[in-house]
């Protein structure tokens, strides 16, 4: 019983603090956080009565868990419809690989708490009380803190240099550093842009980093952080001003152009290199035989 | 991919644009009122304006 409630509570824990919301991260409404508490509680509730049923030769627990798994895929496809159901609204859309991704975070993050929940389940059940209590309960924060430390969304600062750069029109078409990022007619909306437009170059360190940034979802993931954090000058009968993401097809760099809501270009480059790597959209031709001797 | 349709055409000179397409074409006397017209029109069709740099403007949905 007292295996069962430990592992409970420090499997809650271990959900609330991977619950953080920063600005691009999704849970930032109280019932937001509500619906995944209480879906960690039941993920930890299910990870601590396991270890207890099966030293009481209850094998069957192990369906549980099999069972809690089918039941957690639902969490993604939750995350999915609703952040999918949002796109419409959004100035700037997340894309469709960003989503994926978040929904495959909320759907590994309940896995984890009931992992947490195992462990801490087991050790106090294990353990002669009372030490038992405080190595379990010990044990499962320092887990929950390691997972958390060490499953993270590697960032576009980890794997390109980003910097500024500017726009230049060459007759209707707008370029930075000679990508060209769009036709753009109308001498009243080019003297807009270029009045309050910022742009930024990301070069990716390797071949690995340039194949992952090509992706349309990564392009648009980019996009869409940097308007939530600066803000967009645009409504909806401004196309024009959409933030557009282009590359160069030799070199594999990215031009940004963006019209903020708060044109600060520091505050911008901030943002472009925290925005996370989509897991999913991760290339490494670097790691194959054949992809290495084209890197040369 | 979704596709791209041009909205309406704005054209200072006649004989670039050959009747028979599909979008509606405005003749504009001069650049002046090329540029009025076209942003005028932007807005309305929540297109983006384009300048194919031979004095044809096109409204363009994304």
């Amino acid at each position: 019983m007292l295996a069962i409630a430990a592992g409970t509570i420090t499997g809650t824990f271990a959900r609330l603090i991977m619950l953080r919301s920063d600005y691009r991260q999704y849970p930032s409404v109280p019932h937001g956080y509500v619906i995944h508490l209480a879906l960690g509680l039941v993920a930890a509730f299910i990870g601590a009565v396991a270890p207890p049923a099966l030293l009481a030769r209850r094998y069957e627990a192990a369906t549980f868990l099999a069972i809690a798994a089918q039941q957690f895929r639902d969490i993604r496809s939750m995350e999915r419809d609703s952040l999918m159901a949002m796109e419409d609204t959004e100035l700037v859309s997340r894309g469709s690989a960003y989503i994926e991704g978040i929904a495959r975070i909320f759907e590994a993050r309940n896995y984890l708490a009931m992992l947490v929940a195992l462990l801490t389940s087991t050790l106090v059940a294990l353990v002669p009380l009372p030490f038992g209590l405080f190595i379990g309960v010990g044990g499962g924060v320092l887990l929950a803190i390691l997972l958390d430390k060490l499953i993270y969304w590697r960032t576009v600062g980890e794997i390109a240099r980003v910097r500024a750069s500017k726009i230049t029109f060459r007759g209707a078409s707008m370029e930075v550093e000679g990508i060209v990022m769009a036709n753009v007619g109308g001498e009243r909306i080019r003297q807009l842009i270029q009045k309050r437009g910022l742009a930024v170059i990301i070069e990716p360190f390797d071949d690995n980093a340039s194949a992952t940034l090509a992706n349309l979802g990564q392009r648009q993931a980019i996009a869409h952080d940097a308007v939530a954090v600066l803000g967009v000058t645009k409504d909806v009968e401004d196309p024009e001003f959409t933030p557009l993401v282009r590359r160069n097809i030799e070199t594999g760099r990215l031009a940004m152009v963006l019209m903020a809501g708060e044109p600060d270009l520091e505050s911008l480059l901030a943002a472009v290199r925290r925005v996370p790597v989509i897991e999913n959209v991760v290339h490494k031709p670097l790691s194959t035989k054949a992809g290495r001797i084209a890197a040369d | 991919m979704e596709s791209e349709s041009i909205l309406v055409i704005i054209t200072l000179k006649r004989e670039l644009v050959l009747e028979g397409g599909n979008a509606p074409v405005f003749f504009a006397q001069d650049q002046e009122e090329q540029e009025r017209v076209s942003f005028v029109l932007s807005k309305i069709l929540k297109g983006m304006i384009h300048d194919l740099e031979n004095g044809v403007y096109l409204i363009v949905r994304h």
